[in-house]
């Protein structure tokens, strides 16, 4: 009667998590996938002057239209300094000011951004540029020049691959060589086919920006030619003529105009600093849902204050470490300290890294076993012993993450996540099983329990795991089924197959 | 592995999964737990019923009354201190006799010496429930020493063996002697290195042995053979471990008799989660004999009766060795 009973709630439970799952898959559209982890680049500029006894004034283009990056945050650090942000007509600035700042100074602007193919330049249509006026023998150059390529092209866009790959191979052609000067920069060439493009009617503009590689301290600003062809911005490289914006390329200003004004102050030095790191998905998602207001929030955790919801990514795994659990003892039939001791060693291996976790659990263990023993000798009772244990595992602690800084291994610093108290009481409960049953079966039990924990943390770490009880919390009915069913389990257990072997074979 | 699985359901193999869901849930309530987790309750029980238990000299319950130690061991050489709740046989405090050279000292069973103030601590480990159940406070109870049988001499090592039956709704379905070894450090606890020899229940005679899973013949210490004795008063054994069930009411209890030289066979405990080792101690799986007592409810039967009913329904078939 009950396991019937059990097989109906279970099979409510399965259906309604599913359901939800469903819906919130196929018409909700949530992810099933985990796009685990995303690359960030954070892009730092530091602006070092020396300032004059005067005024200051600072202005910096920071990065306004991205195409093919969202920025994540941004920061502008100025000790002193005020500042406004501005647009104009070469994007975004920010101008730092201060009254008096004498001496050395130092302005940060910080950016994180991550890639987003979603993000385009959405500017308005520019108008025709007018003619350029040359002097002469410029203006007969440029006039040849134009119609040249212009017999040679269709439209905008080929006119502008003939002429830049003209600009990029000037050998052989007066013309070019002519218009471009001697020793011609890419930021020369783009300018130079700027105005051949106006010449010919066609708006252009140079763009600078950065590319986004991995540890570049100091990154250089390449410029980018643009080219409107009537409906959007096509792109080219000035130096070589193709056509495209590489992706890590970030665009940071447009126009003509310095990156950096600076008023009132000399021996001036911007850098740009470029460093990606990897952060997770979720977390742009939170970040983002600041300010944008997602689909998935109304039905889900994404609603939540964030912090809330980082509390929920972990608690969420709990009922997963639980069914782990389930499994290793009632259907393997391994035995460990503390039912759910193994789950919360396991939520402590997440920070720490598992061999770290491993190592840092062992030694605390070994080295509160050794502290318990001695206190055994002292002849306390059992709740100021318990109690002194668990001083000696937090002093443990401190001890642990102080000497592994020092010598420089950090993973030592994530000690302090262990669940201390249950350390305590594992500490206590294994001293006991020691003592009455010896050190076999205590050290046994030890590893058992590590083991569990072990089990539990592969699982519990599982990208997809950790995705699906995020993003689809009822998934945990069906959790909550099957540790109802593996509660009605009267199998054997695996080990206990072993344990009985000897009665399979006999009587038959 | 499946057909590990399959041949041991085939010979009726009880898993721990089955025992705890359709044994112990079904038949043990939980209200009566406490009768048989409680030593000091099971001993006045028993008491009262007129079943023989080894004398208790007395109870220590609170931590100001562990001075009382003394006056309570009087002049017994000999003692037992033992932790009311306590699982397993952990806890368990044998003192054999006093030091001659040193007063203050106690010899016990292992022969280590222990000083009187190393019993207070102990009895106040108990006290504060280090040996309970869940942790909670706990009495120490201080009681007679069994004097082993010397029927026992050959096969024990040291400490008392004690005789384990199973009994299932009132019927004794199953037993078996444990027998003390040097690593279970004289306790008669299986899966603390004990051995343990199935007993048939028809005629009380040894089977084979059981050491950490392992089926033996000989006492690993002695080197005596342990099988096919004839275990001294087993109707007396199976008619104390019947009438235990009515003495708690719960449905599957683990009855553990010790002989004395003296008082004979002597109630030690009751366990209402009796461990499943006693099927590879007798080579049989408890499943069919339940289903068989399973099929005999409905009629009414004297205590004497059901001994009479599961010795001739369970009598062991013997096999050659």
């Amino acid at each position: 009667m009950s396991a019937y009973r059990v097989w109906i709630i279970a099979l409510l439970l399965t259906a309604s998590g599913l359901s939800l799952f469903y819906y919130k898959w196929q018409v909700l559209s949530f992810p099933v996938a985990p796009r685990v982890q995303a690359e960030v680049w954070t892009v730092e500029v530091t602006i070092s002057f020396e300032a004059g006894p005067g005024p200051i004034k600072a202005s910096l283009y920071i990065p306004g239209l991205t195409p093919g990056f969202a920025i994540l945050e941004e920061n502008f650090v100025s000790r002193g300094f005020g500042f406004t942000e501005n647009y104009v007509s070469g994007g975004r600035q920010v101008q730092w000011a201060r009254r008096r700042a004498p001496g050395f100074q130092t302005l940060y602007y910080r950016a994180v951004l991550y890639k987003d193919p979603t993000q385009t330049e959405s500017d308005t249509t520019p108008p025709f540029p007018p003619k350029p006026r040359l002097g002469e023998p410029f203006n007969t150059a440029m006039e040849v020049l134009i119609e040249d390529v212009g017999n040679k092209s269709a439209d905008a866009e080929s006119f502008a691959k003939e002429l830049l790959k003209r600009l990029a191979q000037p050998v052989g052609d007066q013309n070019v060589q002519l218009l471009l000067g001697p020793v011609p920069s890419a930021a020369d060439r783009a300018r130079t086919a700027q105005t051949l493009l106006a010449a010919a009617r066609i708006p252009a503009r140079v763009i600078r920006g950065i590319y986004l590689q991995d540890q570049q301290s100091r990154a250089r600003i390449v410029p980018w030619l643009e080219v409107h062809d009537g409906t959007r911005w096509l792109y080219f490289d000035p130096a070589t003529g193709n056509q495209g914006l590489p992706d890590n390329f970030l665009l940071w200003w447009t126009g003509q105009d310095p990156l950096l004004d600076i008023d009132g102050g000399n021996d001036v030095d911007v850098r740009f600093a470029v460093q990606s790191n990897v952060i997770s998905r979720i977390e742009i998602a939170q970040r983002r849902s600041d300010d944008k207001s997602s689909v998935l929030a109304p039905f889900s955790l994404f609603s939540l204050p964030i912090q809330t919801q980082a509390v929920y990514a972990v608690l969420l795994l709990i009922p997963i470490g639980a069914l782990v659990v389930v499994l290793l003892r009632n259907v393997i039939g391994l035995q460990s300290f503390g039912t759910f001791m193994p789950v919360l060693i396991a939520l402590a291996f997440r920070e720490t890294q598992l061999l770290w976790g491993v190592i840092m659990f062992s030694s605390l263990v070994t080295l509160g076993l050794a502290f318990r023993f001695y206190l055994e000798r002292l002849r306390l009772l059992l709740v100021p012993r318990l109690s002194a244990v668990l001083i000696i595992v937090v002093i443990l602690m401190l001890v642990l993450s102080v000497v592994s800084h020092e010598l420089g291994f950090e993973a030592g610093l994530s000690v302090a996540l262990f669940p201390m108290v249950i350390l305590a009481m594992t500490i206590e409960r294994m001293s006991v099983v020691w003592e009455e049953r010896g050190p076999t079966e205590a050290v046994q039990q030890g590893i058992g329990s590590l083991i569990v924990a072990m089990l539990c943390y592969a699982v519990m770490d599982l990208d997809i795991i950790k995705h699906l009880v995020f993003v689809f919390p009822e998934l945990l009915l069906l959790v909550l089924a099957a540790t109802l069913l593996l509660g009605r389990y009267t199998g054997y257990r695996l080990l206990e197959l072993y344990r009985f072997r000897g009665l399979a074979g006999s009587g038959d | 592995m499946f057909r590990l699985a399959k041949a041991l359901r085939a010979k009726g193999v009880l898993g721990l999964n089955e025992r705890n869901a359709n044994v112990i849930q079904r038949l043990n309530e939980r209200r009566l737990y406490p009768l048989v987790d409680d030593k000091l309750r099971t001993k006045r029980l028993a008491l009262a019923a007129g079943i023989a238990v080894p004398e208790l000299y007395g109870v220590i319950s609170s931590q100001h009354n562990v001075r009382q130690l003394a006056g309570i061991v009087g002049e017994h050489r000999d003692f037992v201190i033992k932790p009311a709740q306590g699982t397993g046989g952990d806890g368990i405090l044998v003192v054999t006799g006093r030091s001659a050279a040193r007063k203050r000292m106690y010899q016990l069973a292992d022969g280590d010496l222990i000083s009187d103030n190393g019993i207070r601590h102990h009895v106040s480990n108990i006290i504060s429930g280090q040996y309970s159940f869940v942790g909670t406070r706990d009495h120490a109870m201080i009681e007679y020493r069994v004097e082993t049988d010397p029927f026992f001499a050959g096969v024990a090592f040291q400490g008392v063996p004690d005789v384990r039956v199973l009994v299932y709704r009132g019927y004794p379905v199953m037993a078996m002697v444990r027998l003390p070894t040097r690593r279970s450090r004289g306790k008669a606890n299986l899966h603390q290195g004990a051995v343990g020899a199935g007993v048939d229940l028809a005629t009380g005679r040894t089977l084979s042995g059981v050491l950490d899973n392992d089926i033996v013949y000989e006492h690993p210490d002695t080197g005596e053979p342990i099988s096919d004795l004839a275990m001294p008063h087993w109707d007396h054994f199976l008619a104390l471990a019947t009438r235990c069930y009515a003495l708690t009411g719960l449905g599957y209890i683990g009855v553990d008799i010790v002989l004395d030289r003296s008082r004979g066979p002597l109630i030690l405990e009751l366990n209402a989660r009796p461990g499943l080792n006693i099927q590879i101690a007798n080579q049989a799986g408890l499943q069919g004999r339940l289903t068989t007592i399973d099929d005999w409810q409905g009629a009414e039967y004297s205590p004497e009766e059901k001994v009479a009913r599961v010795r001739e329904a369970f009598r062991t078939i013997r096999q050659g060795q």
